[in-house]
């Protein structure tokens, strides 16, 4: 498997994403420079954590018009599984990959703390290690996180299942106080109608082992891993074969 | 060059004195001109020259085995074996923070960490030690909240995680807050990078922001008193920009890679002037350079203004002659433009051109070493005799133990910091092992089996009682705290906070800490390898508590070792190692209940103290001991509360008497005295002899009092009940005591 994590000028959870790919899960992994207009043969795309361009303008707003992501937004068209992290998540919400937008935290402050999510769908390549309903323990670590969408395109997500994680407390509640941002029906990840484009705002590269306090991020990886084996025809993937495994 | 003339008015502007000025004309031998003058008055400002205390500085120990880079350089560094070195240092930006607490903290992150990694060191670690007045002042708020949220501004976007650090509490905070920072970094032990210009021809490179009219005179501004002019001060802050200090960053990193590159520093305080002369002059060398050469924000600029402004996130490197464009396009991919603007010579000077005429042209030495040194007159402060007597008996009785437990956890300097580091992430590079609030700072030094333990702390309280004592006690505490984690400190950084050194009684203060520093270093074998001395912390003639902060790093062998400080599990024993005495004198119980800063600090056995850390780090490398925390402010009682609140696991205890406390302080002074050279442990009941076998034969006291389990927090004393709570009910009012300080309708005022 082959991971392509895209480093965009202020990328600053690059490094860790790497480190879990390689490091932890033992597969190959390349930087790709944001000017680049090749994803390098990669199965998956990570768009990482950070301040690309230093948030400056909107969060996202202006990584968007990098060259890599004219390749990304190909990648993702053909099936490929793009997974937007945190800054990666806002990058993706300004691609225009997935609907919505995000608005500084109700508290107006930055949060960086372990909180629960709630994964609620497993029909995704990044999610499919996942049981239904599983509390993964990760990490936040944001200023702008509080998802926002229309009325009507917050209950088309819902009706299509692309809610993937939810805010829950310890014992799996969706509750506002296990809001830590106020995002909209506490939804902290999402994924686009075909289901290969996920962007979530919690770190799940901080939290792969638990010498750092939790291994539950994890389960996103190792989905990643699943996904890629049951995609891979030989040493090719078949991206036309995704769609079909993702809908078992 | 036709000189200006400078009348007195000029200089004073400048902070120059007439002497000073009479040596600037026989070092030049001709009058100066105004550039020139600026220039040596930014050079020569305490905060560049450290004038006053130089002198005391000389006398700190800074040398060791392990000292890979000792003082005079952008920061210290130490072997961490693996062929890899930790580069740290600690700064202040006191002035700039309480003027636009924003930004000011903000550029202070800002310029430590240019400092780590120039040296060619990876920034994994910031910690900071903030001094603020009482909350219940909205002004005291309004400045933290700006702190506190420019500290994480800075540090969240660049990606380097905040991972501890401490806040303390006192009036004279108030109109003079502190603000230090500090920063460790990663390099190769064998690839770290001097702030050196040589090789004459080779060129100067200007690299970063533009220079703009901001923050000329910064350098002199932290080197006054603040008075009612203040706000005119405010153009001398610096704004930061995060975004260009990470391209920065990286493309430095990349640039270091290659052998292209002679020397690099940053431009800090006195910005060009500073980076120019002190490369020169640590090189041997001459640097000549154009400022019309230099990118400008502002049109109209004089040479004045360049060579003086501070502006942020700009660097200055020499490269090798003929490999200019291999450095030029790594900065150009990270869509930074390196501008070629002097030469390295051979003379020795900094020669300042404008297109090509000379404006400014000085002998670099005079500029750095040779800038004035001042043995300045001391004398013992007058307050201090009244101050260090304390008579318990003729005290009122105190409320009932349990009531001062619960002060104790509500007073800020003790309470929970969450609302503080839950603004700074301090998780991002994977390598916390301890969050904060679970103990000592630890990250991990990825691709080795080690890890590191950071603490910066100070009692400014006992340094005021006893400067020598109380700075002592401060190297004891971040050591301490450094070995409870399981780490063997190996050097440390200081930053002196202080008031105004031109009246005696501060230069005493001053003068005391700095010896007691320097015994208690070479007492635990603590190389000093750099830091940062900040004077003239007052305002309106009133100084703030002497806070001579120090940064203790250690090394933990094997990061699966490292111990925190929340006990882990029901029936394990509670050890008390150290021996409590009636010692409340400073301590945050005269102050919490009585208002009072007085007494004399606890005393301190150096060698009991090394004993004492030896058997911690021996004990967590071991695996015996299971939590490990320090007893400082609030004494056993409030250690003790902190053990329970991580992993909400009870305690019971029962602690022995203290002789020679007035018989109405007995309790209080085995609840709550600050005796050093004391930590709760806890161990598996099965270690207990293992621990105490080994303490014994260190020679340090070690007394169980107690075990780990249920639901609740009770202490005695000699077997009568002191202290009952539940852990949940103790957490909530240490958790948010100082949140509710900052509920959304008190911070609006």
């Amino acid at each position: 498997m082959k991971f392509a994590v895209v480093v965009f000028p202020g990328s600053n959870c690059d490094h860790d994403t790497e480190y879990v790919a390689r490091t932890v899960l033992g597969q190959d992994v390349e930087l790709i420079w944001h000017k680049d207009s090749s994803l390098k043969g990669a199965d998956a795309v990570i768009l990482p954590g950070g301040f690309a361009h230093g948030d400056y303008l909107r969060t996202g707003a202006i990584a968007r018009f990098s060259p890599i992501m004219q390749e990304v937004s190909k990648f993702a068209a053909a099936g490929g599984p793009v997974l937007g992290i945190c800054n990666g998540f806002q990058v993706l919400l300004e691609a225009g990959l997935l609907p919505g937008a995000m608005l500084r935290n109700r508290s107006l402050k930055f949060r960086c703390e372990f909180l629960h999510v709630g994964v609620e769908q497993t029909d995704t390549p990044f999610t499919m290690a996942c049981r239904p309903g599983q509390r993964l323990r990760i990490p936040i670590a944001h200023g702008d996180g509080n998802y926002y969408a229309e009325p009507e395109v917050v209950a088309q997500l819902e009706r299509n299942r692309q809610v993937v994680f939810r805010y829950v407390s310890a014992s799996g509640e969706v509750s506002d106080e296990a809001n830590p941002n106020g995002s909209v029906n506490n939804i902290a990840g999402i994924c686009n109608e075909a289901r290969n484009v996920v962007g979530l705002m919690p770190h799940p590269e901080r939290a792969c082992e638990l010498a750092v306090g939790s291994a539950d991020g994890l389960a996103v990886f190792e989905s990643i891993l699943k996904w890629g084996r049951e995609s891979f025809d030989g040493d090719t993937l078949t991206m036309a074969t995704a769609p079909a495994v993702l809908n078992k | 060059m036709t000189p200006d003339p400078i009348t007195d008015s000029v200089l004073q502007r400048h902070g120059v004195t007439r002497e000073e000025y009479d040596r600037i004309v026989s070092m030049l031998g001709r009058n100066p001109n105004l550039t020139e003058l600026g220039i040596f008055s930014v050079m020569w400002s305490e905060h560049c020259s450290y004038k006053s205390s130089r002198v005391h500085l000389k006398t700190l120990p800074t040398t060791g085995s392990r000292v890979l880079q000792g003082p005079g350089e952008n920061a210290g560094a130490v072997d961490i074996g693996d062929g890899l070195a930790a580069v740290f240092k600690i700064e202040s930006h006191n002035h700039p923070s309480f003027i636009e607490p924003y930004q000011g903290a903000a550029t202070g992150v800002g310029g430590i960490i240019r400092d780590i990694f120039t040296m060619g060191a990876r920034p994994i670690a910031l910690l900071n030690s903030l001094r603020f007045g009482p909350l219940d002042d909205p002004l005291v708020r309004r400045t933290m909240s700006g702190v506190v949220s420019g500290i994480g501004g800075y540090g969240n976007a660049i990606g380097i995680p905040t991972v501890g650090g401490e806040i303390g509490f006192d009036r004279s905070y108030t109109g003079n807050p502190l603000v230090n920072v500090f920063c460790l970094g990663i390099s190769r032990a064998d690839e770290i990078i001097k702030g050196t210009a040589s090789g004459v021809g080779n060129a100067v490179y200007y690299v970063g922001a533009k220079t703009g009219r901001d923050g000329i005179h910064g350098a002199t501004m932290a080197s006054a008193e603040f008075d009612d002019t203040l706000n005119e001060k405010r153009p001398a802050v610096q704004v930061g920009d995060p975004f260009m200090e990470k391209l920065l960053l990286e493309a430095c990193l990349e640039v270091m890679k290659t052998d292209a590159l002679v020397g690099i520093q940053d431009m800090g305080a006195a910005g060009l002037t500073c980076s120019t002369c002190e490369m020169g002059s640590r090189g041997g060398a001459g640097v000549e350079i154009d400022v019309a050469r230099v990118p400008q924000r502002e049109t109209g600029m004089t040479p004045y203004e360049i060579m003086l402004s501070e502006s942020q996130e700009r660097m200055l490197l020499v490269v090798k002659k003929g490999r200019e464009a291999e450095v030029e396009r790594i900065f150009d991919k990270w869509d930074l433009h390196a501008v070629h603007i002097g030469e390295v010579t051979a003379d020795g000077r900094l020669r300042v051109k404008e297109h090509g005429k000379v404006v400014a042209d000085i002998p670099n030495r005079a500029l750095t070493d040779e800038a004035p040194m001042y043995r300045r007159p001391m004398a013992t402060p007058g307050y201090l005799e009244t101050a260090q007597k304390l008579d318990l008996a003729a005290l009122p009785a105190p409320p009932s133990p349990r009531e001062v437990f619960k002060r104790m956890l509500a007073s800020p300097g003790i309470a929970s910091k969450r609302w503080v580091y839950r603004q700074y992430d301090h998780m991002v590079r994977t390598n916390t092992l301890l969050l904060p609030g679970m103990g000592t700072a630890v990250v991990r030094v990825k691709e080795t089996p080690r890890a590191l333990a950071m603490s910066v702390d100070c009692n400014g309280r006992f340094v005021y009682l006893d400067p020598f004592l109380g700075a002592q006690l401060a190297v004891a505490e971040a050591a301490r705290n450094v070995a409870c984690a399981g780490g063997l400190p190996i050097g440390a950084t200081n930053c002196l906070n202080f008031g105004n050194p031109e009246k005696p009684e501060i230069m005493w203060q001053f003068g005391r800490a700095v010896e007691g520093m320097g015994a208690a270093c070479r007492a635990l074998d603590i190389p000093i390898t750099g830091g940062n001395v900040s004077l003239y912390n007052e305002t309106d003639g009133s100084g703030v508590l002497p806070t001579p902060v120090i940064g203790v790093v250690g090394l933990i062998e094997d990061a699966t070792r490292v111990v925190g400080r929340a006990f882990r599990s029901e029936g394990d024993a509670v050890v008390l190692l150290g021996e409590t005495r009636n010692e409340l004198g400073g301590s945050e119980f005269l102050h919490v209940v009585h208002d009072q800063i007085r007494g004399l600090p606890p005393q301190l056995d150096l060698a009991q103290e090394a004993a004492l850390q030896r058997v911690l780090v021996e004990g967590a490398a071991s695996g015996m001991i299971r939590s490990a925390h320090d007893c400082a402010e609030g004494g056993v009682a409030v250690t003790l509360a902190e053990c329970c609140f991580d992993t909400q696991l009870g305690v019971t205890a029962d602690l022995a008497g203290v002789a020679a406390a007035a018989a109405k302080y007995r309790e209080t002074a085995a609840l709550f005295s600050e005796s050093a050279s004391r930590v709760v442990v806890s161990v598996a009941p099965a270690q207990v002899a293992a621990l105490t076998a080994m303490a014994e034969k260190a020679g340090v006291p070690a007394r169980v009092i107690g075990r780990v389990g249920g639901s609740r927090i009770q202490i005695a004393v000699e077997g009568t009940r002191a202290i009952d709570e539940l852990v949940s009910d103790a957490e909530r009012i240490w958790a948010t005591s100082i949140e509710s300080w900052f509920a959304q309708r008190r911070a609006i005022a």
